[in-house]
């Protein structure tokens, strides 16, 4: 039963990232564009956490911890820059 | 003496238990490395904590985090529904000014934070003075009712435990 | 025993299939900027919080170790959801927003990201 519901929710996150990437190509503004790159990210997370439950391996974390760090400053980052027009101020 | 070398004691309390955490298994040699991070860390980055708040009454953060914890999953089923029910019509989004009494930064932080996490609401700015919260609510056909709740369900329990 | 875990795994994962879907669905279908930004933020991290708690019970399970890792990921993008949130809120209300259909602060100060005096963004 479990394998059942891993598939499904590989399939789900698949999913997802698809329509991140439909409005990633057709949002009107760039904020959404961010917040659209920025929800790719966390689903691609989740992927490599179900991966994780999949092989039963607990290596796959640190994988998972490096994306949501550099994912979080990015976006940071990418606003900062529409905000002020530069990064480090 | 121990004041000098530790001077956030929670702070240094977190990074042990963090890095425990992230090596994954208890040995002495983790221990000891969490150890040093915890002194230097603190110690490094004190330029970036000018001031130290207090916590007045920390056993009650627990339950407030369990509380916002079961209050995220709820509303997150009511959004479900209206992202995926409800024609966009029917929406009714409004930007509500929501005072603050909070006077620690770190309580506001806290509370701004929970207001965003509880779906349906979003805290989108704070007033230059920080005695108001500018929330975007994405379903609210009364916003009285969201700042009644937001100071009697969020901003009460913070009160308790970072005020006298 | 092990049925019952089965079971509440195979809840977590179906929770949170559903939860990343209804995110990434909310993105597109609603129509105004801001909307846009409550569906992803809330409904993806409470997605990919359930699908680290279903990994953090499967692993133990599975093999004997035991990791904390995947609470950590999780409790890491709770925290930094807000701010991605607060972050981007703010891009919108500096490009598309009108600053006159907001309500004011009404205690004579004006909005921060609107206050030129401050030195902060």
């Amino acid at each position: 039963m479990m394998a059942l519901a891993l598939t499904f929710a590989f399939g789900c996150f698949a999913v997802a990232l698809l329509l991140n990437l439909i409005h990633l190509l057709r949002a009107p503004t760039l904020p959404d564009r961010i917040l659209a790159v920025d929800t790719m990210v966390v689903n691609t997370i989740a992927l490599i956490v179900l991966y994780g439950v999949k092989t039963a391996s607990g290596l796959n974390f640190e994988a998972a911890m490096l994306l949501a760090m550099t994912g979080f400053v990015s976006t940071v980052a990418f606003c900062k820059f529409l905000l002020r027009g530069s990064i480090i101020e | 003496m121990l004041r000098r070398l530790f001077p956030h004691p929670l702070l240094s309390l977190l990074l042990v238990i963090f890095w425990l955490m992230l090596v994954g298994r208890p040995a002495l040699g983790s221990l000891v490395m969490a150890l040093i991070l915890a002194t230097a860390i603190p110690l490094l980055t004190a330029r970036y904590w000018p001031d130290q708040s207090r916590l007045y009454r920390p056993w009650l953060l627990p339950p407030y985090l369990g509380l916002v914890l079961v209050d995220v999953i709820k509303a997150n089923f009511q959004v479900a529904r209206i992202v995926l029910f409800w024609p966009p019509e029917r929406i009714r989004s409004a930007w509500v000014a929501v005072p603050v009494t909070l006077t620690s930064p770190e309580a506001v932080s806290i509370l701004a934070g929970t207001i965003t996490m509880t779906p349906g609401t979003l805290t989108a700015d704070i007033s230059a003075d920080g005695k108001v919260l500018l929330v975007h609510a994405l379903h609210a056909p009364d916003p009285d009712a969201l700042r009644d709740e937001v100071a009697t369900r969020y901003e009460a329990r913070l009160k308790r435990i970072f005020e006298p | 025993m092990s049925l019952l875990i089965d079971i509440a795994l195979a809840a977590l994962l179906i929770l949170s299939g559903l939860f990343g879907l209804i995110g990434s669905w909310g993105l597109l279908r609603l129509r105004d900027p801001m909307q846009r930004l409550h569906a992803p933020t809330k409904a993806t991290t409470v997605g990919v919080g359930a699908a680290m708690l279903a990994a953090a019970l499967a692993l133990p399970w599975a093999n004997g170790s035991f990791s904390l890792g995947e609470v950590l990921v999780a409790a890491f993008l709770y925290l930094t959801a807000p701010l991605t949130a607060l972050y981007l809120a703010r891009t919108h209300m500096h490009r598309t927003v009108d600053r006159r259909s907001l309500p004011q602060p009404g205690t004579g100060a004006r909005w921060a990201s609107q206050d030129d005096t401050l030195d902060d963004a």
